[in-house]
């Protein structure tokens, strides 16, 4: 009961704070923002596939698959409604995930990791190939609309950003209660020995597929939002690099807290952002020295931290 | 018959060069258990490096005597290891040899990142030129067509340089020495055997062949920016293939995977794109490890 | 509860901490100075081919205009008196990255222009976001026509015609310099550009060639540097030419790889867009190359000469040790149509600095002089460049010793490009109707 009330009382403050936070953001900050939760979302796959030990280098599939769906659904049917463009993107990666899910569930480590990559990369090369999707180029998806609701200008880059507020802190606190069920502990469990939860009984395969297909769906969610929000799609979504900054997202928040990994996705876009305007020369430089420094000084992610002070309360 | 042959034949030359570019990535992660995405910053470093050597090679009266330029080659690509290696493995890696795999991929994912900027700060934007050596040896005639001599040089080198790798591990006693590390680190240690040590040779090892097979590709190519970039996932597609930390399996994915391509080239052009992933996806769902697969302890 | 309370408000902490630096940076902006964005590549494989001479032709203009250097019509300071700032953006990291940097150098710059893009995704993914924003953007470089077949906006423009231009020109060279075509291979690499100019490369040979069979079409991976294969297949098919798009690094690897087994003289070979790496190759490059430089740009406007032409050749000469080629060409003319724009609008607006809805409006349609020939905005409704272009032959001056072009053919801008409101790849299907040679 006491959990429970928890959740609660963060799922209510995180909104209070992102949506009211929100209205005081300038617009480029709140498009950031859009970007870096929506981020937030697939590199939150990672973590929970990350809890079991198992870290997939291939989450652009997913993210890329629902950016695609945006793209397609606006350019060959006219639909632009977010509502149902989320549901038809959960949908696919549903589908994709659960076909590959099992497979991959046989995997480990940097095998499980460079397969989940070569599927991904496999995706980009046909969709490289396919002209009547824009090959290499892509598409531009039109500016979704909310049930009706067609916002322009700074409007949209509001609704927008509350939509996601909204699906991220729902998914988060859902996916806590999901880290603290039985399913999220025999997780931890493998990662520490899978040998022993098979010999408890319970199965490995069953677990990491179904965190497979899970985090599938969250690569999609955040992969609609980010193709709605950029305006276009490319197939660079399925690409390798695309999914390292995922992972890399990831491990710098560690796999200990749900808050870290957006508050990571963010600290990596600013970081971007700014050496890029600052070090227009040396800026993949600026972000490579980051990324050492980060794993060197937090070596269990920036959750650690949090994580540190709740035992320390405790 | 023509057509098999000369798949056959560019398959085995691009083979070669894979085959080059990969094996030191093996064999820094046999040792140390760290798949290194800066090996291609390396191997362009390794390009750079010999270019600007072999430049004022010819600059200073290197006509003379051309064939000189290859040592010129070779020596680059050891004084690209010397200087690099104990930096990064010293200062940086051994920090992370207990730690997850995949944070040794982040780890190396962040030196690619500064080696890619600091390539830049050092040698510019502008492309180096060392063709040089290529045309040296002139033309072979081959079936219907026309190669350079200088392919079939580096198919004899890759030849080579895998022997002589497989030779050392297992024929000499700092070989078989680093083979006991690769399987039981900890085993080793106890039995009085300086890990640092050979983890510093292993690494320095990796880095000269990847800087060595820049070197071989420096003169057939334009030395620019971003071409390290390509070679990176190209060279853990063959290792994957291989087997990651199988000397012999590098060689067998290089060639497997250099004669799949030549094929599609010859036969299906519109499938280049993906040929490797393809050949990659095929053999991991056959054999989940790659193809040599290094017997591993499991603890319970 | 009091913990994870405490958990949630060290994240708000430290995200609104970390945005908190980003809102001290925003620049005003002055009504004496004028401050644009450069986007181009700085790094990776399109750095040194075509971003890196074009920043460099940019920043030379830039100063020389700063400086009040050109010649009339140019010769007000700057762009109508205001000091032109520049901020400078890598473009490297693809059109989801672009988008976002785009946001903001509008958004937190607070620049008054945008020139940029290389990469055609990036100039399909930016203008919708331009539009939105009403930011005056202008493309300078890429070279897809589907940003105005497919779109229309009324901030956007691009001052460089399209790539169709390049393909429709090498197949009227092949024609009219008698150039005997039977069978032609392609290789060029597997993206749109690759892809695009091929599928042109065929039509226009299609139409004005039909008797020549297009054989094998080669598509190796962009970056791929090694193309032993492609070369050997080539040479297997024995056509008599071989039509390539490759650029930079790709396609200075593919001529050394190419021509040290011969295949210049077994088949004659045409380079869309090949004159960039005549500075680097120099003498590696063969005689008899035909080659295109998506413009009269380079050595072509040098052959051609004018003042303009010879004043930024000079000056970029002795600024960085090469002769200019199309990359700086195009910026060039990006520029000095941005300027022209800006001085019009500010004609019209009794000397203020305009606003983007007014530099729009002046940009509609505009003519300018560059050293790449006159610049019409004549199809998108007034958004799309078409300029002249010019094709030529590569031959070794051995006296010089620097490479020249000879026999070249200049192409009247709208002789090239389609009219206003046609597809280019329909356009040349048809035969090419509207077309105005001499």
């Amino acid at each position: 009961m006491k959990a429970l009330s928890d959740i609660r009382i963060t799922t209510a403050l995180a909104l209070v704070v992102l949506v009211g936070g929100g209205q005081l953001l300038p617009d480029w900050a709140l498009f950031l923002m859009t970007i870096a939760l929506a981020k937030g979302l697939v590199s939150l796959g990672i973590v929970m596939q990350m809890r079991a030990g198992l870290v997939s280098f291939g989450q652009g599939l997913f993210f890329c698959i629902g950016a695609y769906v945006s793209g397609l659904m606006a350019n060959f049917t006219g639909v632009t409604d977010i509502f149902l463009l989320t549901a038809l993107a959960v949908l696919a990666c549903l589908a994709v995930g659960g076909a590959f899910g099992p497979l991959l569930a046989n995997y480990r480590g940097i095998f499980f990791a460079m397969l989940s990559l070569s599927l991904s990369m496999i995706l980009y090369g046909v969709l490289s190939k396919m002209n009547s999707l824009g090959g290499t180029d892509g598409l531009n998806v039109a500016a979704p609309t909310f049930a009706g609701y067609a916002p322009e200008g700074r409007d949209l880059s509001m609704t927008l950003y509350l939509y996601t507020v909204v699906i991220v802190v729902f998914i988060g606190a859902m996916l806590r209660t999901g880290f603290d069920s039985q399913h999220g502990l025999v997780s931890l469990a493998i990662r520490s020995n899978e040998l022993r939860v098979e010999y408890l009984g319970a199965s490995v395969r069953r677990t990491n597929a179904i965190n497979y297909v899970i985090s599938a769906v969250l690569g999609g969610i955040g992969g609609v939002i980010t193709g709605l929000a950029i305006g276009h799609v490319d197939p660079e979504y399925a690409y390798w690099t695309t999914s390292g900054e995922f992972v890399f997202v990831a491990i710098l928040a560690g796999y200990l807290s749900i808050p870290a990994v957006f508050v990571a996705s963010i600290i990596l876009e600013l970081v971007r952002s700014f050496s890029n305007l600052y070090f227009p020369n040396t800026w993949q430089m600026v972000l490579g020295v980051f990324l050492l420094v980060i794993i060197l000084a937090l070596p269990n992610g920036l959750g650690s931290l949090f994580q540190r002070r709740r035992e320390g309360g405790s | 018959m023509d057509l098999l042959l000369v798949i056959l034949v560019d398959g085995l030359i691009y083979g070669a060069w894979l085959f080059i570019i990969s094996v030191g990535l093996t064999l820094v992660f046999g040792v140390l258990g760290i798949l290194n995405l800066a090996h291609g910053s390396l191997y362009a470093i390794g390009a750079y490096a010999t270019a600007t050597a072999v430049g004022i090679y010819f600059a200073y009266g290197g006509d003379a005597f051309p064939l000189g330029s290859y040592i010129v080659m070779a020596f680059s690509a050891l004084l690209v290891a010397v200087v690099i290696a104990p930096i990064l493995e010293r200062g940086l890696l051994r920090h992370f040899y207990h730690r997850d795999e995949v944070i040794g991929v982040l780890v190396t994912y962040g030196v690619f990142l500064i080696l890619e900027d600091a390539i830049k700060l050092i040698w510019g934007v502008d492309p180096l030129f060392v063709y040089e050596p290529y045309d040296l040896l002139g033309m072979v005639e081959a079936g219907p067509l026309f190669y350079v001599a200088y392919d079939f040089l580096v198919i004899a080198v890759s030849a080579v340089t895998g022997f002589a790798v497989w030779y050392f591990l297992n024929r000499t006693r700092r070989g078989k020495v680093m083979l006991a590390v690769i399987h039981d680190r900890e085993m080793s240690q106890t039995m009085g055997v300086n890990v640092d040590k050979v983890f510093l040779l292993a690494f320095g090892t990796g880095v000269f062949l990847a800087a060595f097979g820049g070197a071989l590709t420096a003169p057939m190519i334009s030395v620019s920016p971003g071409i390290g970039v390509n070679v990176i996932i190209v060279a853990f597609a063959v290792i994957i293939i291989g087997g990651l930390g199988s000397i012999e399996g590098a060689a067998l994915g290089a060639v497997m995977v250099g004669i799949s391509r030549a094929a599609s080239v010859h036969l299906m052009p519109e499938l280049e794109l993906f040929i490797i992933y393809f050949v990659m996806a095929v053999v991991l769902f056959f054999r989940p490890e790659g193809i040599f697969v290094r017997t591993q302890t499991r603890k319970i | 509860m009091k913990l994870s309370v405490k958990r949630l408000m060290g994240a708000t902490a430290a995200a609104a901490l970390s945005l908190g630096i980003g809102a001290g940076a925003q620049a005003a902006s002055h009504s004496d100075t004028f401050k644009i964005g450069l986007v181009t590549f700085l790094s990776g494989g399109a750095a040194e081919s075509f971003g890196v001479p074009a920043l460099n032709g940019g920043k030379l203009l830039i100063d020389m205009l700063n400086k009040g250097e050109l010649p009339a019509p140019y010769d007000q300071k700057g762009f109508g008196g205001m000091t032109i700032e520049a901020v400078e953006i890598d473009e490297a990291g693809g059109a989801t990255k672009q988008v976002q940097e785009f946001r903001n150098l509008v958004q937190r710059e607070k620049v008054d222009a945008v020139l940029g893009y290389v990469s055609s995704g990036d100039c399909l993914a930016v203008p919708p976001v331009a539009e939105e924003l009403k930011a005056f953007l202008v493309l300078y470089d890429c070279g897809t026509p589907r940003v105005f077949e497919e779109g229309s906006y009324n901030y956007v423009f691009r001052t460089a015609a399209h790539a169709t231009m390049d393909n429709v020109s090498l197949a009227k060279y092949m024609t009219s310099r008698g150039i005997k075509v039977d069978s032609y291979a392609g290789v060029n690499q597997d993206y749109a550009w690759g892809q695009d100019s091929w599928a042109d490369s065929v039509a226009s040979m299609g139409v004005l060639m039909p008797d020549a069979k297009a054989s094998t079409a080669l598509f190796p991976k962009i970056f791929a540097g090694q193309y032993g294969t492609e070369i050997s297949a080539v040479m297997r098919e024995k056509p008599d030419l071989l039509h390539s798009s490759l650029w930079g690094g790709d396609l200075q690897a593919f001529m050394l790889q190419a021509s040290a087994r011969g295949i210049h003289k077994r088949m004659r070979i045409a380079l869309a867009a090949g004159d960039h790496v005549i500075p680097q190759l120099g003498k590696k490059m063969p005689d008899g190359i035909i080659l295109g430089a998506r413009g009269m740009n380079g050595l072509a406007a040098r052959a051609k000469g004018g003042e303009l032409v010879d004043l930024l050749w000079d000056r970029y000469k002795a600024a960085y040790g090469v002769f200019p080629v199309q990359a700086p060409f195009r910026m060039w003319q990006g520029l000095l149509g941005v300027k022209s724009a800006v001085e019009k609008a500010m004609k019209a607006n009794g000397g203020m600095k305009p606003t983007a809805e007014q530099m729009a409006a002046a940009m509609k349609g505009l003519s300018w002089e560059a050293p790449s020939g006159t610049i019409t905005m004549a199809l998108g409704n007034g958004h799309q460049a078409i300029q002249p272009n010019a094709i030529g032959t590569t031959k070794w001056d051995e006296a010089a010793g620097e490479m020249t072009l000879v026999d070249v053919e200049y192409y009247d801008a709208e002789c090239v490009n389609p009219p206003d409101g046609v597809k280019a790849v329909e356009w040349i299907k048809a035969g090419f109707p509207g077309a105005k040679c001499d």
